[in-house]
């Protein structure tokens, strides 16, 4: 089935303007009589609650941790981007738009991507007004940096705490709704099902982490905004919690999956220290600004002090192989260079994996003092967790999976192809493509929430017919039933192995066959192991304790079984797509060069997988992707 | 490495107790939370139940992290969270005393996870700027300057762990709260609301259940990211003159 995006007519420059001329009004006497749950309270759902509040809607909005301060946007650092060219360095809104277009490997909406560079701007001043204290000059006005993929400085930021300040932001946003009755907070909830009524999300079903107790919410729509599904590689830069349990859940209710093989591994982590690692930590982007990155020429060089390498026998190959871009070019590239570096015996530090960024130039150039106020944090940082001062020697360094940028589909008004279930953040596939550029995460995480929904989700209020189902109804004690056979399902099974156990198998699995470079033996291999580790973890778990309690093996089972389910259509999609592009790396589809190749012929468009059964073919589904603006064209960062 | 742990263990309307434990071939540089997870696949697989506690980002952020470590909240390292903080910081041998975080308005739900909803209860009361989505002026119409950015940064670095609180002998939440409010009223943007958020603020605190600050430090020390002392006296000096500007006007601002 091909499946339609719903775009605007018209010129792209104008299409959200005329969405929103042609949108139907909700008018304020009749918001109040809409409830509208969001799932999620990290950057996307916390300013989508915020906002739908403020405009007089009745919000029901949920997190898993104990407050919605907490959600992984926090951990965001190097910053947000925006169209506002207070640089005078020569940006625009084309300019970011093409630039997150090409970043994603021409694998995007047109359309979605537009919007986001047009209101990058809003997010600014909404921003600065909600009090996040961005860096500034000492003229008062703000100060930018650049980032990997772009050749202006465009990136707003707050020391290297950015996602931080703008999560507490659009906390703060809705504690204000919190406080002023308009949102309803239930903090410690996990989403463990959606209500379909008529083919109309209508509801969800929750655990009350504190207490075990499983009951139905119901709504006029329902708003997912529950983040990557990461976790899925277990080692991961993500939150320990941070799972795919709502969306998948979703799909499992109807909605359609979109690219789930568009994986983002992020090239500056710290490398892994031992089988015990629980996550991996990410150095910020903003590093390669003025760090370099090399390894050595020689392999037999790889054991030596790197402080003791001449400049000569280092091979920086980043700005050998682009030398435009250099140390910035984008994340996908810079990772699969790093992995070529190892693979080639050139890698440093335990094993092998791992690649020098080096600040001794910046240091000369700038002074210590200067690196210092730019990058503190992150050396402090670098030394709590490997003992290394990384102004005497580099850092090392080493990809880590760090974001997805598939997803549930969406069409342009960010609804799912279930109506009345719209989808935001990086819980949607919709506006990275197959690579997302760095600072592009917050930029859409808001976009999405502050300015999209807000004026997308009356129209689907202002037309839809289907009643808002009351929490007794059949449909929603169906679903809790549902919901609590699950877990007593698993709570049964008092296997012989952890949970935690069988996510590691997993996570080692994805990652050796479905990580920085994918082959169809690989692939193979993985979706005939998948169910079988699925069907082991079903005999054999051990989850212990009651589900009528607080119970984190509990909480977490069920986060793994929909990993095991998830991991297996990761990988078929892969499989499916003969291609290479962004974060999709396919070894039999590459350049002379080693770059990757796509086929736009076959390629361009957007897979969104229909759930069959556990086990089961799922369904595909084609949005051919129809590039009006932009001519698609090989990336090149050379 | 191997040391011996001494847990808290407590379920609901329960009592706890302490609960020895040995973690065994510890590396150093695993940090404390992965030598955590260890015990609890150790408690498991010998059909026990793990050890319940809060945690998420581990990269010391989120502050999810609640452990009180040998007497200290977040362990023995200068400014670090739970998580950061690394099995290198111990011997061979040592018994490491872990309990949560301890307070009157931080009730344990279980183990080592409490209850740090008067937190938020204190935000929504006035921890905000009133500015709906889509009324902001152009970002940089309003300058500030640099000094005021940078301090204003250094307030709102808080992570909202309550590490302040559980190292203050009173309970008090005043580095929290001074954090917050010096955050938002340092900035030009935050002016206009300024009394009535000091006054909501301090006022839910008060009714929360925590206690007073008799000025030991004890808040400063245990922070994980720093937050000085200095924000406390901001946060009393704009107490006293919204509390004196609100009985000039005779207007409840706080309501």
């Amino acid at each position: 089935m091909t499946l339609n995006g719903n775009v605007p007519s018209g010129p792209l420059a104008n299409q959200w303007s005329e969405y929103i001329r042609h949108s139907k009004l909700v008018n304020p006497a009749n918001k109040r009589k809409f409830e509208i749950i969001v799932v999620g309270t990290g950057l996307a759902g916390a300013s989508a609650a915020a906002t739908l509040a403020e405009l007089g809607y009745k919000v029901k909005a949920y997190c898993y941790h104990d407050s919605p301060r907490r959600a992984h946007s926090v951990a965001a650092q190097g910053g947000i981007n925006a169209a506002k060219n207070y640089q005078n360095d020569g940006d625009s809104v084309y300019r970011l738009f093409y630039d997150t277009i090409k970043g994603g490997d021409f694998r995007a909406r047109e359309s979605n991507v537009h919007r986001l560079a047009e209101v990058s701007v809003n997010i600014i001043d909404q921003c600065a007004a909600q009090g996040v204290p961005f860096a500034r000059e000492y003229g008062g006005t703000l100060a930018n940096r650049s980032f990997g993929g772009a050749q202006v400085s465009r990136t707003f930021y707050a020391r290297g705490q950015t996602g931080q300040q703008l999560l507490l932001g659009a906390y703060q946003a809705l504690s204000r709704q919190i406080g002023l009755g308009a949102v309803q907070m239930f903090t410690r909830h996990e989403m463990l099902d959606l209500i379909v009524v008529n083919g109309h999300a209508k509801g969800i079903v929750t655990r009350n982490l504190a207490d075990g107790e499983i009951k139905a919410h119901t709504a006029d729509a329902v708003v997912l905004a529950t983040g990557g599904y990461g976790n899925c590689w277990n080692l991961s830069t993500y939150g320990r919690q941070s799972n795919a349990t709502a969306a998948w859940r979703a799909y499992k209710k109807g909605a359609f999956f979109a690219n789930p093989c568009y994986v983002q591994i992020h090239p500056t982590c710290i490398p892994r220290s031992g089988d015990y690692q629980s996550k991996l930590t990410l150095m910020s982007e903003s590093l390669r600004n003025d760090g370099r990155v090399w390894v050595p020429k020689r392999k037999e060089d790889c054991g030596k002090n790197p402080n003791d390498i001449a400049e000569a026998d280092r091979d920086y190959y980043l700005e050998r192989k682009y030398p435009s871009f250099g140390n910035l070019a984008p994340r996908d590239i810079s990772s699969r260079a790093a992995k070529e570096a190892c693979d080639d015996g050139r890698g440093v530090g335990p094993g092998g994996r791992g690649v020098y960024l080096d600040f001794s130039e910046a240091i000369q150039r700038l002074g210590k003092h200067k690196v210092e106020e730019r990058y503190g944090n992150l050396f402090d940082i670098y030394k709590e967790i490997t003992g290394e001062d990384a102004y005497q020697v580099p850092m090392r360094i080493y990809p880590a999976i760090h974001y997805t940028m598939g997803g549930l589909w969406v069409d342009y008004s960010l609804m799912s192809n279930v109506p009345g279930l719209f989808v935001l953040g990086e819980a949607n596939f919709s506006d990275h493509g197959a690579n997302r550029l760095g600072a592009s995460a917050l930029m859409q995480g808001l976009s999405d929430g502050y300015f999209v929904i807000p004026n997308t989700i009356n129209n689907y209020l202002a037309t839809q017919k289907e009643k808002r189902p009351a929490a007794d109804s059949d449909a929603a004690v169906r679903a809790a039933n549902e919901v609590r056979d699950g877990v007593k399902k698993l709570l049964a099974i008092k296997g012989k192995r952890t949970v935690s156990d069988f996510h590691r198998e997993l996570g080692n699995l994805m990652w050796e066959k479905c990580g920085m470079a994918r082959d169809k033996e690989g692939l193979e291999y993985a979706l005939r192991e998948i169910p079988k580790l699925r069907e082991a973890f079903w005999r054999d778990v051990n989850v212990t304790g009651e589900g009528e309690e607080l119970n984190q093996a509990l909480e977490k089972a069920g986060r793994v079984a929909d990993f095991l389910e998830l991991a297996e259509l990761v990988c078929k999609d892969a499989l499916h797509r003969e291609e290479s592009c962004g974060g999709h790396f396919r070894s039999e589809h590459q350049t002379d060069d080693g770059e990757a190749l796509r086929h736009d012929d076959k390629f361009a468009y957007v897979a969104a997988w229909e759930f069959k059964g556990v086990g089961t073919e799922p369904d595909l589904h084609q949005e051919p992707l129809n590039y009006e603006e932009v001519k698609l064209a090989t990336r090149s960062y050379k | 490495m191997n040391v011996t742990l001494k847990v808290w263990r407590q379920s609901a309307g329960e009592k706890g107790r302490f609960e020895r434990y040995e973690a065994r071939n510890c590396n150093p540089n695993m940090s404390f939370l992965e030598m955590l997870d260890e015990v609890n696949e150790d408690l498991t697989n010998s059909g026990k139940e793990p050890i319940v506690f809060e945690h998420d980002c581990r990269e010391g952020i989120c502050g999810c992290c609640s452990l009180v470590i040998n007497g200290e909240p977040h362990g023995p390292e200068y400014r670090v969270a739970s998580c950061q903080t690394y099995m290198r910081s111990f011997k061979d041998g040592d018994v490491i005393t872990i309990e949560p975080f301890r307070s009157k308005a931080f009730p344990v739900i279980k183990d080592l996870l409490v209850n740090r909803g008067a937190f938020d209860r204190i935000i929504q009361a006035g921890g905000f700027i009133s500015v709906s989505t889509g009324s902001a002026p152009d970002a940089n119409s309003i300058p500030v300057p640099k000094v005021s950015a940078d301090l204003s940064m250094d307030a709102a670095a808080c992570i909202g762990c309550g590490a302040c609180v559980a190292a203050c002998k009173n309970g008090a939440a005043m580095l929290f709260v001074s954090a917050k409010a010096a955050h938002l009223n340092l900035l030009p943007q935050g002016l206009a609301e300024k009394d009535r958020r000091v006054l909501a603020m301090v006022g839910t605190m008060d009714a929360e259940g925590f206690g007073s600050c008799s000025n030991t430090y004890a808040c400063e020390a245990a922070c994980p990211k720093g937050i000085t002392v200095d924000f406390i006296a901001k946060l009393n000096r704009d107490y006293a003159l919204a509390s004196v500007r609100t009985k000039l006007l005779g207007t409840d601002v706080a309501a």
